[in-house]
């Protein structure tokens, strides 16, 4: 056999994953050289690009992390676009529906950046639909009221934020430059949902209580976004040395409370933590235990929404399946009657 | 009808757009790819957007200080103007299409006339929308084609479609008084002056989509005179619900 | 559905810079994707959409690829080659 087609061979079984199973196994075969020459490029806060060598183990939490934060997008369509035929003036229906829309096109930038990893978008949508890939927790929650559009955008997308600034310093280029877009897109959806909510909060009795109500529901959820508590989260080490995560989980947590906690007092609205009270001498306001047997309970499956929104995602797959397979054969025959 | 033409007329533009705009927004969540997700959110934007300024300019004309709220979320069904086919339930993607194709082949003409309308107001609201309704056209138009001439599944459906909706593409065409006064006063447009225009479009679109032209029979009518199916008021019952369990609420 | 990736010219005097990519059946629709997707509503624009097997792309500057042929696509994993017929199932 050719040597080149050995080699070519020999890579496509080395990227399948063929020479090891697991992330770890595979960094333990890696050139020594190889690693340290990737780790340098890292530490001198340089790009890795689609088409640098890297750790498989890199590649393979990149697509978790980018692949999840895709699906979270596109699942997270759903509690809010429940809402849309029911906004309660034009200018609310238009922000809502442009929002949604912002989140499907986030949703498609990010599931562009994981492609760039060797992963497809069927393969994605198949993982998804089937149960096997995870998304944001919070949204395997219900839309109750029009206040909870308030909710979602003041504390989801609040968290979010959060989350994201720091992603679009992510040593992936093509993840941090979605990031990049996708905060620049960000800033009218916190903000369009805190104005609902001082709408409310400024309203008839009936609305300041619906205000109330979306936070009771919604606060708890909100901060379980930011993830287990650091020392229970078994990705975290790698993410932080390959700068995919640059900031710890608590510690993103804490930052999100300290901003949100004065917002929600300036709506007059009471937090749905006993235990919420100010450190003076740290500057930070403590909070309550996290209920984590529930949050355990959502990503595993069981949360009040997690049936449905699946169920939602699948019918529309199935759905429009003789739409793309009729797309898909009106392209092949352009081709064919080109070629002729 | 009410005492002002120009009203009247301006609320059925509005009633069209927002009508349309919002059966578009059901698809949220459930299109067949995300791509087409982000297009039919698009164009339901587009559309709403259209409604929000022509209510405004209505409300002006009426001069008794409805806002573009009032209109759109506090009048029942017989008030609204829109034409049957916007309100007819989105169905499959070919249903959405079909629907979507022969309005945007109406509207887009339709706009493009509007935009010389003695109506200053009327004439820069159509110059926009005419932008709009040209992608929305050639959306609609783009995946008639492929849906008619790819799968025998999406064939059927697309003709199914076609055969569905065609008794409500007359009503496009309807003139009555309140058209003709405006029309005499160089403010609207004769629709049956963009008859031949749409046959046009229409007809080039399903030849290149291997379907076949319903046979023009009887027409469904009714939408002006607030005369509508019965889907008006299920849409309506979703759209407003908030407005009417908390009268005088602000959002 | 096959890849394209898509080049934005966002004003005159400009030169396209890549966005990112989309997926279409065809051109036509790739075009309507690309601008419903990456110009969101966006007027006087120019978009390009190439699909994605179709570009070559130079190596990358590490030289030590033991693996990688030359003359690469513009990512190195697998999705994006064709695995010869005559190599069976790996």
């Amino acid at each position: 056999m050719e040597l080149s087609v050995f080699c070519d061979i020999l890579m496509r079984m080395y990227t399948q994953g063929l020479l090891g199973s697991n992330g770890t196994d595979l960094v333990g075969q890696e050139p020594e050289e190889r690693l340290r020459h990737f780790q340098a490029r890292i530490d001198a806060e340089e790009k890795i690009e689609p088409n640098d060598w890297m750790p498989e183990a890199y590649r393979r939490t990149l697509i978790r992390m980018i692949s999840q934060h895709a699906h979270s997008e596109i699942v997270g369509m759903l509690p809010e676009g429940n809402w849309i035929t029911r906004a309660p003036t034009l200018r609310r229906k238009a922000a809502l529906l442009a929002k949604v829309q912002d989140e499907g096109g986030h949703g498609l930038y990010l599931y562009a950046a994981a492609e760039t990893l060797g992963i497809s978008r069927e393969e994605m949508t198949e993982q998804l639909l089937a149960g096997k890939a995870k998304y944001s927790s919070i949204f395997n929650y219900p839309t109750l009221t029009w206040a909870d559009i308030g909710a979602i955008g003041w504390l989801v997308d609040g968290a979010a934020i959060m989350n994201q600034i720091p992603l679009c310093r992510c040593s992936y280029g093509p993840y941090a430059r979605a990031m990049i877009r996708i905060c620049k897109e960000e800033s009218f959806h916190q903000r369009q949902g805190y104005e609902i909510m001082l709408t409310l909060s400024r309203g008839t009795s009936e609305q300041r209580a619906m205000a109330q109500d979306a936070l009771d529901r919604w606060w708890w959820p909100s901060l379980m976004m930011f993830g287990p508590s650091d020392k229970e989260s078994q990705h975290s080490d790698n993410s932080l040395r390959w700068k995919i995560k640059r900031f710890s989980n608590d510690e993103l947590r804490q930052k999100f409370v300290d901003a949100t906690v004065p917002q929600g007092h300036h709506l007059g609205l009471v937090f749905p933590d006993p235990d919420l009270a100010y450190d003076v001498t740290a500057g930070h306001w403590r909070f309550g235990p996290i209920d984590w047997a529930e949050f355990r309970d959502v990503l595993a499956g069981n949360g009040p929404c997690n049936r449905q929104r699946m169920q939602q995602r699948r019918s529309a797959h199935e759905d429009g399946a003789w739409v793309r397979e009729a797309a898909i054969a009106y392209g092949e025959k352009r081709k064919g009657s080109a070629a002729a | 009808m009410t005492a002002l033409p120009l009203l009247d007329y301006t609320l059925r533009l509005a009633d069209n757009a927002l009508i349309l705009g919002h059966r578009l927004s059901e698809w949220v969540g459930h299109a067949p790819v995300l791509e087409e997700e982000l297009a039919l959110g698009n164009m339901a934007l587009d559309l709403i957007g259209e409604a929000r300024v022509l209510y405004a300019y209505a409300g002006n004309v009426e001069g008794k200080g409805r806002d573009e709220d009032a209109l759109a979320y506090l009048r029942d069904v017989p008030e609204f103007r829109n034409t049957l086919l916007v309100e007819q339930p989105n169905g499959d993607f070919a249903l959405t299409i079909v629907r979507q194709l022969l309005y945007a082949a109406f509207s887009c003409p339709f706009w493009r006339e509007l935009s010389a309308s003695r109506d200053a107001t009327l004439a820069a609201i159509a110059a926009k929308a005419a932008k709009e309704a040209a992608y929305h056209l050639r959306h609609s138009a783009e995946w008639l084609i492929r849906l008619g001439d790819g799968t025998a599944e999406s064939h059927r459906r697309a003709q199914t479609a076609l055969d569905q909706l065609w008794p409500y593409s007359g009503e496009l065409f309807e003139v009555d008084p309140i058209e003709e006064t405006l029309v005499a006063r160089g403010i609207a447009v004769d629709p049956r002056s963009l008859r031949c225009e749409w046959d046009h479009t229409v007809d080039g679109c399903l030849a290149q989509a291997t379907l076949d032209r319903p046979t023009d029979r009887w027409m469904q009518t009714g939408g002006r005179l607030g005369r509508h199916s019965e889907h008006l008021g299920h849409v309506l019952a979703t759209m407003q619900f908030l407005q009417r369990a908390y009268p005088g609420a602000t959002w | 559905m096959p890849l394209w990736e898509v080049f934005i010219r966002p004003r005159n005097g400009l030169a396209h810079k890549h966005a990112g990519s989309i997926h279409a059946a065809d051109a036509a629709m790739a075009l309507q994707a690309a601008r419903d997707v990456y110009t969101r509503r966006g007027e006087g624009l120019s978009i390009w959409v190439v699909p994605s097997a179709a570009i070559t792309a130079s190596d990358p500057a590490d030289k030590e690829m033991m693996f990688e042929p030359t003359a690469s696509k513009i990512y190195r994993h697998p999705t994006f080659y064709k695995v010869p017929d005559d190599v069976g199932n790996m």
